[in-house]
């Protein structure tokens, strides 16, 4: 060949570009987001702490905030962001049992995951809205 | 680090609209990856139709349809055609799979859409640079290793522990498993990937094999094993239906229990 440098020019074959979406992957992607939105949360969750802990004042500033409808729509991410970390968390305490690999339960347990963070966080706030 | 972006001489282009065989009524649709060393250019999609009626059923029909009648430049290894060798694993209709025993009509599109085994590099067209996967095969030792004096026959294995090898020993090193691994596409530098440690499972577990803490030692990694994170992508893809993923699920729970 007459290209001295060939190995180096050599192109990377698509990836992500062109696999598949599959439940399994998609719930692994989404279980790094919802991590990740977690930290995001715990200082939110820090702030109202603190404002609680400041005075009244403070605390009413912190209730409004959360109590806006941008506010009421993070908290409502927020809780979808913890229950669907935590279902998925389950879902990896079954496989690191060694439980849960034949592709059939697999995918029931990604699509329980995604169906049951949802519904559960919808029933949550409907709980929170009756109690308020 | 996971880059999610090509780099810039590996984004793909349009590329040629090849004709329509004469007089086929039923025609199939293919893209397909091309890129060749040669010419300096971008990797670029080509369009091809295959004739189904004069074409067997397979996806590894159809390219060999393609290089003999339509472009003898295609490039694409294949050897058994009955999924036994692994040479024609590529990218096919977005899963990785092999192209012998890939039917056409299973296809979920009617545009069937080729590309090389995923996050590798290109030696030409639908031909992948498998020297690293390879590389890391031999890293796990994938032979018996014994300390015991040789017995005058066969090491001897008992009909339960031999049971405990199937599932694992029909592995192929086809590479569509490793290849499909978000994990092994962002670290396959220094992650093994699920074909290479599903081999590694078959030693550890192999009854006649006396490294089995040797050969933990040297999984004992935050990278060489820990990068799986259960994404389940190998088992999903594996063409001759094994499962990786619980392989290194089962590596992982040695790893625990030796330490108990």
């Amino acid at each position: 060949m007459a290209n001295a440098d060939l190995k180096a020019n050599r192109p990377l074959s698509p990836h992500l570009q062109i696999y598949k979406l599959i439940v399994t992957m998609v719930m692994s992607i989404l279980h790094r987001i919802t991590g990740a939105a977690l930290y995001f949360g715990t200082i939110l969750m820090a702030f109202w702490l603190v404002c609680a802990a400041a005075g009244p004042e403070s605390y009413q500033f912190a209730m409004d905030v959360f109590g806006s409808f941008l506010g009421r729509l993070v908290l409502f991410g927020f809780t979808w962001a913890l229950v669907h970390h935590m279902l998925g968390g389950l879902r990896h305490f079954v496989w690191d049992m060694g439980h849960g690999f034949e592709l059939s339960t697999a995918n029931w347990m990604a699509r329980a995951t995604i169906i049951g963070s949802v519904s559960l966080t919808v029933i949550l706030w409907i709980i929170g809205f009756i109690v308020a | 680090m996971a880059e999610f972006q090509l780099p810039k001489n590996s984004r793909m282009g349009e590329g040629k609209v090849w004709p329509k065989p004469e007089g086929a009524t039923n025609t199939r649709e293919y893209r397909i990856y091309r890129w060749s060393p040669d010419d300096g250019r971008n990797p670029r999609i080509d369009t091809y139709y295959v004739d189904a009626d004069e074409c067997g059923p397979m996806v590894l029909d159809a390219l060999i349809y393609i290089k003999d009648k339509v472009d003898p430049t295609l490039t694409f290894r294949r050897s058994c055609r009955e999924g036994i060798c692994g040479s024609c694993a590529m990218n096919i209709d977005g899963t990785n799979t092999l192209a012998c025993t890939k039917g056409a009509d299973e296809c979920s599109n009617e545009i069937v859409k080729i590309y090389p085994l995923p996050h590798m590099p290109v030696v030409k067209d639908l031909v992948p640079d498998l020297t690293r996967f390879y590389a890391q095969h031999r890293s796990i030792e994938p032979w018996l290793k014994t300390t015991t004096p040789e017995p005058e026959k066969e090491w001897l294995q008992s009909y339960e522990d031999r049971q405990k090898l199937d599932g694992l020993y029909e592995c192929i090193l086809c590479a569509c498993c490793s290849t499909s691994c978000p994990s092994y596409w962002w670290n396959g530098d220094r992650y093994l990937g699920p074909a290479i440690l599903l081999q590694a499972y078959r030693w550890l577990i192999d009854s006649r094999d006396e490294a089995t803490g040797e050969r933990l030692d040297n999984l004992e990694d935050p990278f060489r094993l820990y990068r799986c994170h259960t994404i389940m992508n190998c088992s999903q893809a594996c063409p001759k239906g094994l499962n990786p993923a619980k392989a290194i699920a089962e590596i992982k729970k040695m790893m625990v229990e030796r330490r108990v």
